[in-house]
Order: structure tokens, then C-alpha cells, then sequence
């Protein structure tokens, strides 16, 4: 039985991969649960056991990703570092995923924030970016609570960060920076510190 | 049985506090004071200084100190020479638990100075019971004292107080629990619908004590009223700022007692992503 949903869930996330992939090169609204299915030599009939709408498909990955950039987040809130070195490694990863898995960023930004009207039931709020967003939080509660960033409202510093980043991608992806994202890192997170600072 | 309420450093609301037991004629009956500050007893409090009075219990109120003298005599000598002799002690309200209001390098509590153990009198350990709380709640002490009498078995948690009244906090119980869980605060001081763990202070989630279990006066509680819990249990009371929440980035410094941060804030980001009707403008306007 474990092997059996193992499996199950093997295959979805394949399914949320190749989604993802078609969502960004041909575009959300003209990327169908068929060729989603075709591009995985799969019945639609089967994809419907495992995703039950495209709309329902969509909150899953948008979960996904929370879950892949939490998972990796919460590794760095673990650490012991000081809170300028967390700040460099979650622009790393942040990056990192965007340069290796451009298709995640890119579903995030184009997809997620721009068609709201996909996720407003199901993924209310920041529901289904919790996982990313909680430990964003804990990064920001732990620096104010060692002294190194100040303090101030939630939002105010998480648009600063998230913002910088997101704004940094989609230039990336627009082909408008000269150099590639990595050679940024250390003035980013140098930029966010003094923001952030106390 | 007999009792003895003895005072060091004190405003004497543990006192006042004590006379609001509801039935305190009949703890009377049941129970006897050789001496206590503030009514008829059969000796002076010169005669528990300079005779050895025969009781069961010694009461002790207020905050410790080295050399602190009443009527020319150390207060902590008279103690210790009636701890000797009791079946039971119990410190009555937090000075006398863990130093409290009064608390300075220089005083502590009878076993604790805060949370850190103190040295003093750590001999009485065994037979203390430790009833914090600013002033200690009456049914808590009276019961407690019943207790004692009827020989039942008291579970103590690790400040020797009683789990059946500090095992829950001061959260279990209160009217604001539905606001609690769907993080719906009050904006305004005072307001008795929505939450005021977020904005104005409250203590309740992490603080043991029974105030919403068993009411004030039969009829209310600070959370009731509409004021936060000011955490008066605790061996870390007072804190500052008691009406302000202290938050770092938008969240709570203090979580609930035994929840790890992370399903904390996983918890909160769900239940505030609703819009809950119901509760989009208040039920009965104050």
C-alpha cells in the first residue's frame, strides 16, 4: 500500500514538472490538461485520477514550490549563521532555483500572482505559499530577536526582500540583465542587509 | 488544623484576596489561625516571635530578604524555626513564590528567586507548595489547603505548584478562544469581542493558572473584562509594557506554551488567510 501511494505521488509530482515546463513555454491559459497528457504519453482519463481540474492542478504546484524553496529555507533558518550570511543564502537559493528551475519562478511570478482568480478558492491569502512564507517569517522574527535587523512591520520588509528578488528574475527573464543572476548575489544580499539592518 | 499566615515584604493583597473566599465562614470553622496579619487570633505575632506556637501549615506572604527585620526581629529566622516544625508550607501568591513585585538581587522568593532556585531555604523543599499568583486566587489556596487536610495526593509540576490549578493556563477557559484560533483581533483596549494576544498584551497562552477556570468573585476573570492577562503566575512577573505585545516583524515574541514557532506560524498564515463573516463586524456592540 505504501509502495502503491508512493508511487502515486511519484507520478504527480512528474505530472506537476511537466506542467510547469508547458506552462512556460507555451503560457497558463493555452496549456491544456490534454497536452499536458500528450507530453507524457498518458490518457487524459488518467490524469484525471491524479488532478481532478487544471485549476486544481494549479494550487498543487503552487504548493509544490512553496514546499521545494521552504524546505531549502528552513535549512538555512536552522543553521547557525549570522543573519548577513542567511540573507546571502536565501538569494542563493532563490537564484539558484530561478537559473535551474526557471519554470518555478516563472509560474510564481507570471502565473500565481497575476491570475488570482485561478487560486481565490482553495488558496486564500498566503495559504498556499505557507511554507515559504513561514519561514520567511522565522528569518525575520529570529534577526530582530538577536539584534541584527530591525524591527518593523511584516510586510515592509518582507516587499523588500521578495520584491528585490522577484524584480531581479523577471529582468533575468526578460533578457534585460547583461550578466547572469549568480554575480549578483553578494551586492543583493549586501543591499538587503543595510535595508534591513538594525 | 492550625495555621500561620506570616508576612515579609508585602502589599497584603493576598490577604484581601483571601477574604473574598466565598465561603470563608466556613473555612473558619474548619480551619484555625494561630496568628495571622489581619484578623482576631489567639496570639500576637510577639508571641509567634518569641515562643515556638504549635501548627500544621505555615502561610508565607510576600518577598524575602536577608536581614529584613519586623518589630526588631529577622523575619527569615522566624520562618525557617517554624518551617522546622510544620507538616506543610506553602508560599501564598508570587513574592513569596518567586520574589515578584518586590524581587531584587537581594530578594528572592522562599525557594525561588524567579525561576532559578534559591538556596535559602532549599532544606523545606519536600514539604513546600508553591500557590503563585498577584494576589494568589482564594479557591486556590483554600482548596489547596483542604487538600492538605483531607490527605489527598497533590500533583506538583516542576515549581512544586499544583497541577489542577496551574497544569492548564490562564488561556483554557477563556471567552476569546474562538478570536484566539481564527486570529481575529480587538482593535481597541477594553473591547470584549477579538483577540488581544496579537496587540494588547496578553499572557494567557503561556501563562499556568486556572483564572477562566475557576472565576474571580464567582464571576469574572481578566480576560473577561477585558483587560489581558498580565501573566501574574508566572516566576517571570511583572513584565513590562503588560499592554503591549512585543512583536518582532509582526510576530508575537511569547507563542503559546509547548508550540514549536514553525506550526505556529504555519497554523496562524492558514487560519488569517479567511474572511470569516461572522466575525467581519462585532456581534454586540460595548
Amino acid at each position: 500500500m505504501e509502495w502503491t501511494l508512493s508511487k502515486k505521488e511519484q507520478k504527480k509530482e512528474l505530472i506537476m514538472q511537466t506542467a510547469l515546463q508547458l506552462f512556460a513555454k507555451n503560457g497558463f491559459y493555452s496549456t491544456t490538461i490534454p497536452d499536458i497528457a500528450k507530453s507524457l504519453k498518458m490518457s487524459v482519463g488518467n490524469m484525471y485520477n491524479y488532478f481532478k481540474s487544471k485549476d486544481l492542478l494549479a494550487k498543487e504546484i503552487i504548493k509544490y514550490i512553496s514546499h521545494y524553496l521552504g524546505v531549502k529555507l528552513q535549512k538555512i533558518n536552522e543553521s547557525d549563521l549570522p543573519t548577513r550570511d542567511k540573507i546571502t543564502q536565501i538569494v542563493t537559493v532563490y537564484f539558484e532555483t530561478a537559473q535551474l528551475k526557471p519554470e518555478m519562478i516563472d509560474y510564481f511570478l507570471r502565473v500565481f500572482l497575476s491570475n488570482r482568480e485561478v487560486f481565490k478558492e482553495g488558496c486564500e491569502g498566503m495559504i498556499c505559499v505557507n511554507d515559504f512564507i513561514t519561514e520567511i517569517m522565522i528569518f525575520f522574527e529570529e534577526g530582530v530577536q538577536c539584534g541584527e535587523l530591525r524591527d518593523q512591520e511584516f510586510f515592509s520588509a518582507f516587499g523588500l526582500f521578495m520584491g528585490y528578488l522577484g524584480g531581479m528574475v523577471f529582468l533575468k527573464g526578460e533578457a534585460i540583465l547583461p550578466k547572469e543572476l549568480d554575480s549578483y548575489v553578494e551586492d543583493i544580499s549586501e543591499n538587503i542587509y543595510r535595508a534591513l539592518r538594525v | 488544623m492550625k495555621l500561620l499566615w506570616l508576612s515579609a515584604l508585602t502589599c497584603h493583597g493576598n490577604v484581601h484576596s483571601f477574604f473574598n473566599y466565598p465561603q470563608i465562614e466556613k473555612f473558619l470553622d474548619d480551619f484555625s489561625f494561630i496568628y495571622h496579619p489581619s484578623l482576631q487570633t489567639p496570639y500576637t505575632l510577639e508571641d509567634i516571635f518569641t515562643h515556638d506556637i504549635a501548627c500544621d501549615i505555615l502561610l508565607i506572604d510576600g518577598t524575602l530578604e536577608d536581614g529584613l527585620e519586623k518589630f526588631g526581629v529577622e523575619i527569615n529566622h522566624v520562618i525557617e524555626r517554624y518551617a522546622k516544625k510544620v507538616k506543610k508550607i506553602i508560599t501564598v501568591g508570587t513574592c513569596a513564590s518567586f520574589g515578584g513585585i518586590f524581587l531584587a538581587d537581594n530578594r528572592y522568593g522562599f525557594l525561588y528567586h524567579q525561576e532559578q532556585p534559591h538556596h535559602r531555604f532549599d532544606s523545606f523543599r519536600e514539604k513546600t507548595i508553591t500557590l503563585s499568583g498577584c494576589p494568589i486566587q482564594p479557591q486556590t489556596l483554600v482548596h489547596t489547603l483542604y487538600a492538605i487536610k483531607k490527605e489527598y495526593k497533590i500533583s506538583l509540576d516542576n515549581l512544586l505548584r499544583p497541577q489542577e490549578y496551574y497544569g492548564y493556563t490562564v488561556h483554557n477557559g477563556c471567552l476569546r478562544n474562538e478570536y484566539f484560533e481564527y486570529k481575529i483581533d480587538a482593535y481597541h483596549y477594553g473591547e470584549l469581542e477579538g483577540c488581544i494576544f496579537y496587540d494588547h498584551g496578553c499572557q494567557a497562552p503561556y501563562t499556568h493558572g486556572s483564572c477562566n477556570r475557576i472565576l474571580w468573585n464567582e464571576s469574572s476573570s481578566k480576560t473577561r473584562s477585558g483587560s489581558p492577562c498580565f501573566g501574574c503566575t508566572q516566576p517571570s512577573f511583572p513584565k513590562t509594557r503588560l499592554f503591549f505585545t512585543k512583536k518582532n516583524m509582526g510576530i508575537p515574541q511569547y507563542l503559546p506554551t509547548g508550540i514549536p514557532k514553525r506550526a505556529y506560524l504555519s497554523l496562524a498564515g492558514v487560519a488569517k488567510a479567511f474572511k470569516i463573516e461572522r466575525f467581519s463586524q462585532k456581534i454586540v456592540e460595548d
